[in-house]
């Protein structure tokens, strides 16, 4: 967290030197004893309300946020599929496919090999050459569809997904469904966070319900999104 | 695969069910971290060890190298006169500095060559300055990359140390420029210059691997840091001559010790003695190269082994 500069250089130093914690950084349990076992070949879904720590659930399980305490045990490297992949919004099209493309680990040789599928599929230069245009030009669903394009350009091992599906116009979500379901295919495990209870029925064949950080139920999809779905409707009333 | 989490508090994880087991939840095996051992399972995120952290490393040096032309196509790309920039910025930081040290307050009396000796020092000095600065923030700033993919976060500040070193190597062909407006025709010496500046770069990318790491947990220490860098300036002979300081006996011999290993006044005199005709070995500190040498090699294995040991907590903030 990048705090707000308080009481200056001198209070900076001292707490330095103390190694205490900034008063500008509170340390929040997002996610607490929350406990699992996954298998292979399943598709997990986690629900529940806005803050309730399924992101940062999935960063835990990724290794990208690790743990203050209890531990993640995984077969191999999970990786997070975020929309928000690491681009530059200066840079132009083209380039932040190579960019992104390197980031998430494949080679110079990858990259050209996948480079025109990545655009294609994005279907950014559908009309004109936007590739060539810095990202910043983009409207908010053509970034979102290059960005996506990129994450899910290779399989990957474990994959963790937030939000992902609910991006771009009606025909991208269409195809977007199709490349997840690949990706779903080649994975051994397949975690998915949504708000679209539709998806995660679709999708899943388990879910977990996450509520202020614990876990309320773990289950069959169509279960726990109805018990989810009856207690939200009951705080409605 | 199969991917357990033990939970937070040791109660939950051995309390058998069903007394007081929750409802909704599935019954686990009691002891998850074993459970998960005998299904050969490993901790997700954990730090490798460090040679292969550095092979990892040396595998995605194409991303490095990518991410740092990246930002620097980026850094400029809004600005009317672009790439020239990298050219301009260093030429009116010599410009100011001569204009206040060289005639207001007359350093320059008593050094050859003022031009070209202060216009390197600002160079020089300004790679090392630049690259901390932007390493501290190499972390802090970037966590939004560190949270969505995994790499090693040393690619980071090395990548930064990277773009400063093609920022210098703009900067030196208009200091090559300048030599020659000066009446300066190239010299073999010249080539000194390039073992000099990968010293260096080792030096000041060790270093910044330590503040970044720093600054990932103390956000803080980069308002500290300009502060720590103008005293290291002002103390480094960047605008006025060491030599000619420590011609006086006046000064005690701990200072002047001090003085002479400082690793930004090494690195800069080696500048100057490889490209500045004239400037001679009068001005090199003894054993200046074997400084140079041992700072590259304490800075850049020590900083390389402080970053790797907090890898895994990068993410954390």
């Amino acid at each position: 967290m990048a705090g707000f500069r308080r009481g200056g250089a001198v209070a900076a130093l001292r707490r330095i030197a103390s190694r205490a914690p900034s008063p500008s950084v509170r340390e929040v349990h997002a996610v607490q004893g929350v406990s699992f076992v996954a298998h292979r070949g399943e598709a997990i879904g986690l629900i529940g309300s806005n803050g309730s720590g399924k992101s940062t659930l999935l960063q835990a399980v990724a290794g990208l946020l690790p743990a203050d305490r209890g531990r993640v045990f995984t077969r191999g490297q999970p990786s997070l599929l975020g929309v928000n992949a690491a681009l530059l919004n200066d840079l132009t099209g083209e380039r932040n496919v190579v960019l992104g493309a390197l980031a998430m680990g494949m080679t110079r040789h990858e990259v050209r090999r996948r480079y025109d599928s990545i655009i294609d599929f994005s279907g950014i230069n559908e009309k004109g050459d936007f590739a060539s245009l810095p990202l910043r030009t983009y409207s908010s669903g053509m970034a979102a569809r290059l960005k996506f394009a990129i994450a899910s350009a290779r399989p990957h091992e474990v994959l963790l997904i937030d939000e992902a599906l609910s991006t771009g116009d009606a025909r991208f979500q269409r195809r977007s469904r199709q490349r997840m379901a690949e990706l779903r295919a080649a994975a051994g495990t397949v975690f998915l966070v949504s708000h679209h209870h539709r998806t995660i029925t679709d999708t899943c064949d388990r879910a977990l319900w996450l509520e202020s950080g614990t876990l309320r139920m773990d289950g069959p999809a169509a279960e726990v999104v109805a018990a989810y779905e009856e207690s939200t409707a009951g705080k409605g009333r | 695969m199969s991917l357990p989490i033990p939970p937070a508090s040791p109660s939950a994880s051995s309390a058998g069910p069903p007394a007081g087991h929750p409802p909704g939840l599935p019954v686990l095996p009691s002891d998850l971290g074993a459970y998960a051992a005998r299904h050969g399972l490993t901790v997700s995120g954990a730090r490798p060890r460090l040679v292969p952290y550095a092979r990892r490393l040396w595998s995605r040096r194409h991303f490095v190298t990518a991410f740092a032309t990246a930002r620097l196509t980026a850094q400029y790309s809004r600005s009317r006169l672009g790439q020239l920039w990298q050219v301009l910025t260093p030429l009116l930081n010599a410009a100011v500095y001569y204009l206040v040290f060289g005639e207001l307050m007359n350093t320059k009396d008593g050094v050859d060559d003022y031009v070209p000796f202060l216009v390197t020092g600002v160079f020089v000095w300004s790679f090392t300055q630049n690259t901390l600065m932007t390493g501290a923030r190499a972390i802090s700033g970037n966590l939004g990359l560190v949270r969505a993919l995994h790499f090693p976060r040393a690619a980071l500040p090395v990548s930064y140390a990277l773009l400063q070193l093609q920022q210098l190597l703009a900067s030196l062909g208009v200091l090559a420029a300048i030599l020659l407006c000066c009446g300066q025709p190239p010299r073999l010496s010249w080539l000194l210059a390039a073992p000099a500046l990968a010293l260096q770069t080792v030096f000041a990318t060790g270093l910044s691997l330590v503040l970044a790491r720093l600054a990932a947990r103390t956000p803080d220490l980069a308002q500290l840091l300009p502060f720590v860098l103008r005293t290291w300036m002002y103390a480094s002979g960047v605008m006025w001559s060491m030599a000619h300081l420590l011609r006086d006996d006046s000064v005690p011999a701990g200072v002047r010790v001090l003085l002479e290993a400082n690793p930004a006044a090494v690195h800069l005199s080696l500048m100057r003695y490889a490209l500045i005709d004239g400037y001679g070995t009068a001005g090199l500190p003894p054993h200046a190269w074997a400084l140079a040498a041992g700072w590259a090699l304490a800075a850049g294995l020590g900083g390389f082994v402080y970053f790797w040991q907090a890898e895994e907590r990068y993410g954390r903030g």
